[in-house]
């Protein structure tokens, strides 16, 4: 067996672990701004929900509870942000920034009244966390050539998180452009006059695309602290909720490009602690400190219209004041 | 602009704004078991009671007026500016690049200009970007600025590991600059002068803040530049039918915010630091998205919110030497609050006050 495709491999399997945050919450922040809500506090549920996650699984024991209560606390921040941007239309930056600094606050202060140790909580055992998945069969098969090593390490063995976020794309897709849910979320994104018209809830709609988004943001938090990790450490999101933002953006609001883009943000998180050292041909050494911005400068040019275009949805931002 | 009377709109609103968000801070103390008015007693103590206390209080105070002010100023023109950290710690290179070079040749009388011109300059060019990124390119500043602080924090990381890292030291960070060039302390001035005063980092960079606000007002309320700014603010279609160029207005709006932010890293870089360090932006520029809506965007209001800001920073360090459970990461959750109370939901009070107070004359 060749030990380069073994390192692909690896390389592979890594960045889906590394991507599995960034689906989810892209994901979040696709279905909100879809239905007309933009979504910076994306980071603030993600760190929410790690936390919630590892706290609850570390006093009851089970890691689900711990994701059910990620799930209840980031709906909370949504359904927090959702009062402020649709029923009082308040401004939605500022209400995600306050949702970004509450967690911070929040997770920190909370985890220390339940545990001393300084914000953290105390690190989880094997019943507390998601535990890696063998598929059928992936022992068997390891000795085929190629696709064995393929199937033992990239597609087997994650945790169930891992699984679930990439069922996720295929939900959101399937909600929003095989549903009328989804039909009637695209639209109040766009035209939300014309839903209003139709006779059906704008603010029903756009609280239910903020509230999923919640949803999801606690699964990605979960996985953070509960998967990935075992506990909670503060700041654990780590910018990880606007790196989401940013492959949402790049993925043009749409959930199949998001998943590239988020496994491409994935990849390069990946290979940047191999490239340390390593000589480039033209540039010389690799500056790796400058890779973890490249998501944000590809992001930068795609929204420029220098490469492609990045259309937001039209209703973006702007709260739906009905007509009298 | 609400339906109430105008003092209840500038004066009743955000107090009562602000004092929902202090109540709900203390509802989060009493739920962890601490008396909350015991907390508000340390905070008030730590802030402005201990010798020494006020200029700590201050000095945290002209970091939130700068950024600030930088926000202020691009939403009088309806842009929001939430890179303030990207643009702070941008200045901080402009400043550092100045006194690096410079100060081996020349004394501190010459230095310190040229540094402040870098944090303006360097700080105004970071923000310069996004503006015309969304004046000529249709990006949205928003998206712009956020992507533009973490790819600032990159730059950072990249260069005091690298190029601007001093010889023989671990830690990411620049040499220090000559001593000339340092801002002067407020209290050493004091001294010199004979009036007794405590030691703290307040430095010379509170005056400029406080120039700067001057400035800010006489720019945004005095000039022709600031009517058409704020003429785009309420509309840019008739700012453009008027003849004003919105476009190069969008940029030049950013840039002066831009440069505002810039301005913090003269306080925290030029006055405390003396040396380019990492993180030094401290969340004070998304704070200063709190202290504009606080203070309504005008520098008057900007300065009292500043001094919350600063009594709120120092007091809640106070927290941490006081109670067992409560760390200064509650300053965090009060500053949340109050950007939930005073800004996403600003106006969800305004009918029950209306009940109250009654509705403006002209509109009653």
């Amino acid at each position: 067996m060749p030990e380069l495709w073994i390192d692909i491999l690896r390389i592979l399997d890594g960045t889906l672990r590394l991507a599995t945050p960034l689906i989810l919450c892209a994901m979040a922040g696709l279905v909100s701004e879809r239905s007309g809500v933009i979504d910076i506090g994306l980071e603030g549920k993600l760190l929410a929900g790690a936390f919630a996650a590892a706290a609850t699984a570390s006093l009851t024991g089970s890691a689900w509870l711990g994701l059910m209560m990620a799930i209840v606390v980031a709906m909370s921040l949504s359904a927090v942000h959702a009062f402020a941007c649709i029923t009082h239309r308040g401004e939605q930056i500022i209400s995600g920034v306050a949702v970004n600094i509450l967690a911070s606050g929040l997770t920190v202060v909370i985890g220390i009244a339940l545990f001393q140790q300084g914000g953290q909580t105390p690190p989880l055992g094997t019943d507390e966390r998601f535990r890696p998945i063998a598929l059928p069969l992936s022992e068997t098969l390891s000795g085929v050539p190629y696709l064995g090593p393929l199937y033992a390490e990239l597609i087997s063995g994650h945790n169930l998180l891992v699984y679930v976020a990439l069922m996720a794309v295929a939900v959101v897709w399937w909600m929003l452009y095989r549903t009328t849910f989804g039909l009637r979320l695209r639209a109040v994104g766009e035209a939300p006059e014309a839903v209003d018209s139709a006779g059906i809830s704008v603010t029903w709609l756009c609280y239910r695309g903020v509230l999923i988004a919640g949803l999801l943001c606690g699964i990605a938090g979960a996985y953070l602290s509960t998967a990935h990790g075992a506990g909670f450490v503060r700041e654990m999101s780590a910018g990880k909720g606007f790196i989401a933002l940013a492959a949402m953006i790049f993925g043009k609001w749409r959930p199949g490009l998001a998943l590239v883009a988020c496994l491409l943000f994935g990849f390069l998180d990946t290979v940047a602690p191999r490239l340390q050292g390593v000589e480039l041909p033209l540039i010389g050494e690799a500056p790796v400190a400058l890779i973890p911005v490249l998501p944000y400068v590809f992001t930068v040019i795609l929204l420029a219209g220098f490469f492609g275009r990045a259309v937001p949805p039209r209703a973006l931002g702007t709260p739906y004041v009905k007509e009298h | 602009m609400t339906p109430l009377p105008r003092w209840a709109e500038i004066g009743l609103l955000p107090l009562v704004n602000v004092a929902l968000a202090l109540f709900f801070s203390g509802l989060v103390i009493a739920l962890i078991g601490e008396d909350p008015f015991h907390a508000l007693s340390v905070m008030l103590q730590g802030a402005f009671v201990y010798p020494g206390s006020l200029g700590y209080t201050l000095y945290y105070t002209t970091n939130f007026v700068f950024t600030g002010l930088a926000v202020a100023v691009a939403f009088h023109a309806m842009l929001f500016n939430i890179g303030g950290e990207g643009q702070a710690m941008l200045g901080g290179l402009g400043v550092a690049l100045a006194c690096l070079a410079l100060d081996p040749y020349m004394p501190g009388i010459v230095v310190i200009p040229v540094a402040i011109l870098g944090a303006a300059a360097f700080g105004a060019a970071w923000a310069f970007i996004p503006g015309w990124l969304q004046a000529y390119r249709g990006s949205h500043i928003v998206i712009t600025t956020i992507m533009f602080n973490f790819i600032a924090a990159g730059l950072m990381v990249w260069l005091l590991s690298g190029l601007l890292r001093s010889g023989g030291q671990g830690s990411p960070q620049t040499r220090f600059f000559a001593e000339g060039a340092w801002l002067p302390r407020v209290h050493e001035i004091l001294n010199a002068i004979g009036i007794k005063a405590a030691s703290s980092p307040l430095n010379l960079s509170f005056i400029i803040a406080l120039l700067a606000c001057v400035g800010v007002w006489l720019l945004i309320w005095r000039t022709k530049f600031g009517y058409a700014l704020r003429a785009m603010g309420h509309s840019p279609d008739a700012a453009a039918y008027a003849g004003i160029p919105v476009r190069r207005m969008t940029v030049i709006a950013m840039a002066i915010s831009g440069a505002l932010a810039g301005c913090m890293a003269l306080n925290e870089i030029l006055g405390v630091q003396h040396k380019l360090v990492l993180n030094f932006s401290a969340g004070y520029g998304f704070t200063g998205i709190a202290v504009a809506l606080m203070g309504r965007n005008h520098p008057v209001g900007i300065v009292l919110a500043s001094l919350l800001f600063g009594a709120l920073y120092q007091g809640g360090g106070e927290l941490d030497f006081e109670f067992k459970t409560i760390t200064r990461e509650m300053v965090l959750v009060i500053q949340g609050l109050i950007i939930l109370f005073s800004g996403a939901l600003a106006n969800m009070m305004v009918p029950i006050l209306i009940r109250a107070v009654g509705r403006r004359k002209a509109d009653a």
